[in-house]
């Protein structure tokens, strides 16, 4: 078993700079050089923060549910880290979603919140996710807060399609999913920057949050030696 | 004998024990029903005298009285498990852990079911609704379906966090946010019984409910061995 303190790679580090590079430029394209959305006009701006935010935060929690799987499957520490990290990095995404969801749907809708199914279900994964951390929170062996946390993730998962799906499926106040071919291309650039650039910062602050947890179980190895004959690799 | 023959042998089993053991004491039953009908009675206290918002509101109070007494009923239904280790002792015994889960899962079921009996009748009384034996019917079966749906994750968490400090917390906040799309289509699907559905909506929500059981019970299923090895 490898308990030495790591941390993430200097690629990794180097995929976060290269998505605050991303982001900045993404940003400013999308301030000064994309047009305005006929409609919105100027408050339509914030879609790319909005939208790559959304694309990523699902992206996410399908990551937390694959590592989630994986924890199942080989009990392996690192699966279990790198879904704790997962959740929370989706968490934060989330959260920043709805709050920017919140921020457009006033001007544009008259309303900051709304009962509607895509908000609804956001809403569910933010509570649900939380739920789970909670739960891993009162846990203290770490095998079985492995394992529960990550049968709890993959229940919760069954909310994320329906979080992208439920606007083609019901009839929604939320529009349904626009494609490149209605939209214009100065549109569609600085959204993909900016897509590409939240989902390195993702990656990057990610893989933090596991070595973090990695680290954490080793220290407590170091503490309490018994927990050494309990198996899992780090 | 093959495996789903060992699973249905084994769940049968569990179920018998389980509602053998509630029908000898039914003290589960009279205290879950009489939170159920404390909460009903605050809520058409809340939203009356007037009869018009309580019709308005009987759909949503029958939900959410049926929806609080559920958790009540499912964090019970694993505490005898969890006095005296009852659960290791079950889980050494060679049945299937996925028949110990649906044995479980199809008394939980049955007693919301039970549940639904009585909560009701008393909604139909206290929010001045007009409800014939058909719509009686009607309703008791689509909280049979939201029943089967509640059961599942709600047996495999009453399960995980009956061995926790925060069982009272934990238990809601990890299946209540998880069953909002079926209280959604439950809610929806009892205003459409007792107001009318000229736009035929019913069969949507309906389809809705049959894929939430499905998956749920299924997934549960599959996912509730991992628990008992861990817990055990």
């Amino acid at each position: 078993m490898n308990n030495s303190i790591s941390g993430p790679s200097k690629f990794t580090h180097g995929l976060g700079v290269l998505g605050l590079l991303l982001l900045l430029t993404g940003s400013v394209m999308g301030l000064t050089w994309a047009p305005p959305e006929q409609h919105m006009g100027e408050v339509s701006r914030i879609v790319f923060v909005h939208v790559p935010s959304a694309w990523n935060c699902l992206l996410i929690f399908t990551f937390a549910c694959g590592f989630a799987v994986w924890s199942l499957w080989s009990g392996s520490r690192k699966a279990d880290s790198y879904m704790v990290a997962s959740i929370e990095v989706g968490i934060v995404l989330n959260g920043l979603l709805l709050v920017t969801g919140m921020l457009f749907a006033r001007p544009t809708w008259g309303i900051w919140w709304d009962w509607d199914v895509r908000m609804t279900t956001s809403l569910i994964s933010l509570i649900f996710f939380g739920g789970v951390l909670a739960m891993r929170a009162l846990i203290d062996d770490p095998k079985q807060r492995a394992t529960w946390s990550a049968v709890a993730a993959v229940i919760g998962y069954v909310d994320v399609p329906l979080i992208y799906f439920c606007v083609r499926w019901w009839r929604s106040l939320h529009q349904v999913q626009s494609t490149p071919d209605t939209m214009s291309p100065g549109i569609v650039l600085p959204m993909r920057i900016n897509a590409f650039a939240i989902l390195f910062l993702a990656i990057w602050f990610l893989s933090m949050r596991a070595s973090i947890e990695r680290n954490r179980l080793a220290a407590q190895d170091v503490d309490q030696p018994d927990r050494l004959l309990e198996g899992g690799t780090l | 004998m093959n495996i789903v023959r060992r699973v249905a042998a084994t769940a049968i089993l569990i179920a018998q024990k389980d509602l053998r053991l509630e029908w000898r004491n039914r003290a589960r039953l009279f205290s879950v029903a009489l939170f159920g009908l404390v909460v009903l009675l605050l809520l058409s206290l809340a939203f009356g005298p007037n009869s018009d918002d309580l019709q308005r509101a009987a759909p949503g109070s029958l939900v959410v009285a049926l929806l609080f007494s559920s958790i009540l009923s499912l964090s019970e239904s694993f505490r005898l498990e969890r006095e005296d280790s009852a659960l290791e002792g079950l889980a050494l015994v060679p049945i299937e852990p996925m028949g110990l889960f649906y044995g479980k899962f199809l008394a939980n079921t049955l007693f919301l079911l039970l549940l639904a009996g009585i909560l009701i009748p008393v909604t139909v009384v206290l929010f001045v609704v007009e409800a014939d034996a058909r719509v009686l019917l009607q309703l008791t079966g689509f909280w049979a379906l939201a029943a089967v749906g509640l059961a599942a994750p709600g047996t495999l968490y009453a399960a995980m966090t009956s061995r926790l400090r925060s069982q009272d917390v934990l238990l809601p906040l990890l299946l209540f946010p998880l069953e909002v799309p079926a209280l959604i289509a439950l809610v929806k699907s009892f205003g459409f019984i007792l107001t009318g559905d000229p736009m035929e909506q019913l069969v949507s929500w309906t389809k809705l409910l049959i894929a939430f059981d499905l998956i749920y019970v299924a997934l549960c299923g599959v996912l509730f061995p991992f628990i008992l090895d861990e817990g055990s």
